[in-house]
């Protein structure tokens, strides 16, 4: 039925061709091309000329508001940034936040979604409930957190009750930035949670039975057939934790300003502070860039080495 | 088939397996109060006095709607900020965001999937290598790049788009993942529906409003889910780029609440009239939402 419906308008073409001709190859090539015109201009202008402006502007003294236009001043800002502690306590903080909160999150995630993969009842209220933080703001989850981490508060009046005297989590420096990866783990957990998930769905259930037939436990099921099965989504979920991970601000500029004694003090709070507090668009410029080149070579590197064992396979 | 008969002794791996499935139930259901609690607190909270608020805590109280209960911090929020204005700068910037972000992104991708033209690969190349740039890093030259850009006006020309609606909508219109979103799934709807329509006298524009875009309901909304959460949730581009009140979406609007003396009752009935619509757009639109986030995932 569809192939005799499909045929028609082609054998009735030959009779009407000055519509035909109306239409022909190149113009509508061209206008064609003029449809991925908005999109191309948005994207040069806020986008592609901003990347470039990164790399310009982090050699000059430009300020965001300022009577003199800006002046080429060749790498002082980055010797200001090498030699400034904020800056490496920063840049340190936010690699620790980094290296402990992808695997926390992805393998916690990963758990999540095996607990709710299984054909039980209710399995749909689960992953509703462990998904409703990711629908929640950034902003709201650090009020409420803030609220729930302060010394007489939620978490360390629910301590007590276990008999624990809990620390003052945003306050000490030693627990400060703590408390931020279990918040920050928390929040985006369910987000992970479903793509393991549709990673995990992804798997033939064939697999499965043809190892559980060859007596494998379901811990060697995991190893065998689960593990090898979610290189993809793998690869994925580690890239994308890795750059939201490197991106933290929201939590930081609610919760503690950096403090204490910049215990929580991140790169791209560094770049607001700088580039919008004060105003020093050059210096915090090159605080991007610092951060650009950090994000693009992790992205390369965990490319590279997910790229190797496919390879080695 | 692994139903035990009534009254014969289950083996000893089957009463493991039934303990082992109890405490995975258990672990499920404690995940829950995980996840969830907080959240309940924070929408109970709002309707209790501060003092109530701290004598609960101790307690199950915290997460239950008992002792004083009220509108006040209600009441309290409206009358020290403009919160209606800031809800509607919030609505009014993500809708204009994703409804222009649909439109433009969608048009791109059909350009590049069913157009022939020269430089497509590169251009695909192009918009596929912004992905790994987030946001953040770009945030401050563009705030000053925003701040150079000329500004058209009612009354005329001036530099500087700052503390304008534009400049919260206009920079996030054209979105590098949509794009990506759309071209693969424009890609799997036959080419051949295009022959056809051409034969007809249809063009390109014709092809992508009448054919393509009607087929391609469930990228559309994959797009809309996906930017609106970021659009309604944007923080640090608002706290730069608006000084006026009246430009001000809810996000930053809760600051408010931070720095005068504070009433965490408020802070917690501000929180929840921020949270409360979206916990139940994504309750109502449920599969939309997870089969979004799932096909976000996709990409190798």
């Amino acid at each position: 039925m569809s192939t005799s419906t499909a045929v028609l308008p082609k054998a009735a073409a030959p009779t009407k061709p000055p519509k035909k001709l109306s239409g022909s190859g190149h113009s509508q090539g061209r206008v064609g091309a003029l449809m991925l015109l908005p999109a191309g201009i948005l994207m040069l202008v806020f986008l592609l000329i901003p990347i470039g402006l990164t790399f310009l502007l982090a050699f000059t003294n430009a300020r965001l508001i300022s009577p003199v236009p800006a002046k080429f001043i060749g790498v002082d800002n980055f010797i200001r940034l090498f030699e400034s502690s904020t800056f490496w306590k920063s840049l340190t903080n936010t690699i620790v936040f980094a290296v402990v909160i992808v695997p926390v999150q992805s393998g916690l995630a990963l758990i999540l979604a095996v607990l709710v993969n299984a054909k039980v009842r209710g399995t749909n209220i689960f992953r509703t409930i462990y998904f409703l933080p990711v629908v929640t703001s950034m902003v709201v989850v650090s009020m409420l957190w803030m609220f729930m981490y302060q010394q007489e508060g939620l978490i360390n009046s629910v301590l007590a009750r276990l008999g624990i005297i809990g620390p003052d989590w945003l306050g000490d420096p030693n627990t400060a930035l703590f408390a931020l990866i279990i918040m920050s783990a928390w929040q985006a957990m369910g987000f992970h949670m479903v793509i393991w998930l549709s990673g995990l769905q992804t798997i033939s259930g064939d697999l499965y039975e043809a190892a559980s037939l060859d007596g494998a436990s379901p811990w060697q099921q995991f190893w065998n057939v689960t593990w090898p099965g979610l290189k993809q989504t793998r690869t994925f979920i580690l890239i994308t934790i890795t750059i939201s991970a490197f991106s933290l601000f929201t939590q930081v500029n609610i919760m503690t300003q950096g403090g204490p004694l910049d215990s929580t003090s991140t790169v791209v709070f560094q770049a607001v502070r700088t580039g919008f507090q004060q105003q020093q668009t050059g210096y915090a410029s090159a605080i991007s860039l610092v951060f650009f080149v950090l994000v693009l070579a992790v992205s390369l590197v965990q490319r590279y080495l997910t790229r190797d064992k496919d390879l080695g396979k | 088939m692994t139903i035990a008969l009534p009254r014969t002794r289950r083996s000893a791996s089957e009463q493991q397996d039934r303990l082992k499935s109890v405490l995975i139930m258990i672990l499920r259901i404690v995940l829950c109060f995980v996840f969830g609690l907080p959240l309940v607190f924070l929408i109970v909270a709002s309707f209790k006095p501060d003092t109530q608020i701290f004598a609960d805590l101790g307690s199950w109280a915290a997460f239950l709607p008992v002792g004083e209960l009220s509108l006040d911090n209600y009441i309290g929020v409206f009358e020290r900020v403009p919160f209606a204005q800031f809800m509607m700068n919030s609505v009014l910037i993500s809708v204009a965001t994703v409804a222009l972000g649909i439109v433009v992104n969608s048009m791109a991708a059909f350009a590049l999937s069913r157009v022939q033209f020269r430089g497509q690969k590169l251009i695909l190349g192009i918009v596929l290598a912004t992905l790994i740039v987030p946001f953040e890093t770009l945030a401050l030259p563009l705030l000053w790049w925003c701040n150079q850009l000329p500004y058209f006006g009612i009354d005329g020309f001036s530099q500087g788009w700052l503390d304008t609606y534009e400049v919260q909508i206009i920079p996030f219109i054209a979105n590098a993942f949509s794009i990506y979103l759309f071209y693969q799934y424009f890609d799997s709807i036959p080419k051949e529906l295009d022959d056809a329509a051409t034969v007809d006298g249809a063009g390109w524009f014709r092809i992508y409003r009448s054919i393509v875009m009607p087929l391609a309901g469930p990228a559309v909304a994959t797009v809309a889910i996906l930017t609106f959460l970021p659009a309604w949730n944007s923080y640090l581009w608002p706290l730069m780029v608006v000084q006026s009140e009246e430009l001000r979406p809810a996000m930053v609007g809760i600051d408010y609440f931070k720095q005068l003396s504070v009433s965490w009752g408020q802070l917690m009935a501000y929180a929840s009239m921020i949270t409360v619509p979206i916990l139940v757009l994504f309750i109502a639109f449920q599969r939309a939402f997870i089969n979004s986030i799932a096909s976000s995932g996709v990409k190798g």
